[in-house]
């Protein structure tokens, strides 16, 4: 069963964080398919935030095809989701190699986190916020 | 025209005055109309003396209007009261009860509708002996016992006037917690003021903001926070057409708050505000006019 842990303090809307926490849980193992995710009510009791949100999130999970609602019983994981890129991945060397440049061209960890941060917003303009 | 059945709230032309006429009339609330869908967990803010209470107090049936109409539940205020459940600021309780002694008044007065173990339950988490007397309690512990009476009378709707004011942070948020499952469980429509905006961010979906006795904002919070924007960029950068809540320039740079008209300019980074970013916005500046964001059609948990 997975917890959620909400931070109002992190400019994430609370719906978009049970997602990706739910979707790490899926990542990592720590959720599979069969599982039960926790009612709404389990949730709001421990996170006081609104059932509402719980119920938007699930639907978003459901929309993607990651879970599945059945009535009377509750959520359930349909399909687990692939492991994020291993230590040696390509994406990871590529990602390594940058970051070596941009130190040697004078960016310290705040430029570079600022830069990183800033195209993935390019990105993922419109997505999830 | 709306669908009206669904409501848990609706007010229309609602206006309360306090005092005789000829001596300075003064109006705590004038002009009030809003909806409020049922199911909703609505975040009442204002100043203080804004009319919150005596906002709270005309749905609970304490108080008569003025004029206009506020009805609750489909009816009117004293019709519906044995569905509402209202925990007003100053909690009253009686003093020479046990704890024990108020539930057991709370299960005589609502017979048909009493879940005693809610009760007893709200009450066994803050380690409180059932055998003492309310006079004898804190205020955060009175303001528990006023709420385990409120839940365990199972109401339709539940108005709560600052409950948490008197809380310490732990209690406030496991208290926070049982209202949100009592809203998951039963549907329960809560309506609550707080004067802590941060504190009902994450807990309400909808808002109620009032400001010298009339609603200036009222709507699902989603849809009220998506329909401004928080920009910044090089002074002087023109802002119209939207409705300017608050701008501010310091040296080169212009901050401002607005309500969109049309698509934002993206050199001005626009970003959705916080709920409190958005409250603090309009309570410094009173001259804003009037908002209202109809409720979009959602199911009810």
């Amino acid at each position: 069963m997975v917890e959620y842990r909400i931070d109002r303090r992190s400019g994430v809307s609370t719906y978009v964080q049970i997602v990706q926490q739910t979707k790490q849980a899926l990542r990592l193992g720590l959720l599979e398919p069969g599982d039960r995710l926790p009612t709404a009510r389990e949730v709001v009791e421990a996170t006081a935030i609104n059932p509402n949100t719980v119920l938007k999130a699930y639907r978003e999970l459901e929309r993607e095809g990651l879970v599945e609602a059945r009535r009377g019983l509750g959520t359930f994981v349909r399909r687990s989701l692939g492991t994020a890129p291993a230590a040696e991945s390509p994406l990871r060397d590529e990602l390594d190699a940058w970051a070596g440049r941009a130190r040697e061209a004078g960016l310290d960890r705040d430029d570079m986190a600022a830069l990183f941060t800033a195209v993935l917003e390019k990105h993922f303009q419109g997505d999830l916020t | 025209m709306t669908d009206t059945a669904g409501l848990a709230m609706e007010a229309a032309d609602l206006g309360r005055r306090f005092g005789r006429a000829r001596l300075s009339p003064a109006w705590a609330l004038r002009g009030c109309a809003f909806q409020l869908p049922a199911g909703r967990v609505c975040a009442v803010v204002g100043h203080n003396g804004a009319g919150k209470s005596t906002l709270l107090a005309l749905a609970a049936g304490l108080l008569v209007p003025t004029e206009g109409t506020i009805r609750v539940l489909g009816t009117d205020p004293a019709s519906a009261r044995a569905r509402v459940g209202f925990v007003s600021q100053e909690k009253p309780l009686y003093p020479q009860l046990t704890i024990a002694e108020t539930l057991r008044m709370g299960a005589d007065l609502n017979p048909d509708h009493w879940d005693a173990a809610t009760g007893e339950r709200i009450v066994a988490d803050g380690d409180l002996d059932p055998k003492s007397r309310i006079r004898a309690l804190s205020g955060g512990q009175r303001t528990r016992v006023a709420l385990a009476l409120a839940l365990a009378k199972r109401p339709d709707l539940l108005l709560l006037d600052e409950p948490m004011a008197d809380l310490d942070p732990l209690a406030r948020h496991e208290l926070m917690g049982v209202l949100m499952s009592q809203a998951a469980q039963h549907g329960t429509t809560i309506v609550m003021s707080s004067h802590v905006v941060a504190e009902l961010e994450g807990s309400c979906d909808h808002l109620l903001l009032i400001g010298a006795g009339r609603v200036r904002l009222s709507g699902e919070i989603d849809d009220v926070l998506t329909a401004h924007a928080r920009l910044s960029g090089p002074a002087g950068t023109p802002l119209a057409p939207h409705t300017v809540i608050e701008s501010r320039t310091t040296g080169r740079q212009l901050t401002a708050l607005v309500r969109k008209s049309g698509p934002l300019p993206t050199d001005l980074h626009p970003a959705t505000p916080s709920l409190e970013e958005l409250v603090l916005g309009y309570l410094r500046n009173p001259g804003t006019s009037v908002t209202t964001t109809s409720p979009s059609e959602k199911a009810a948990a």
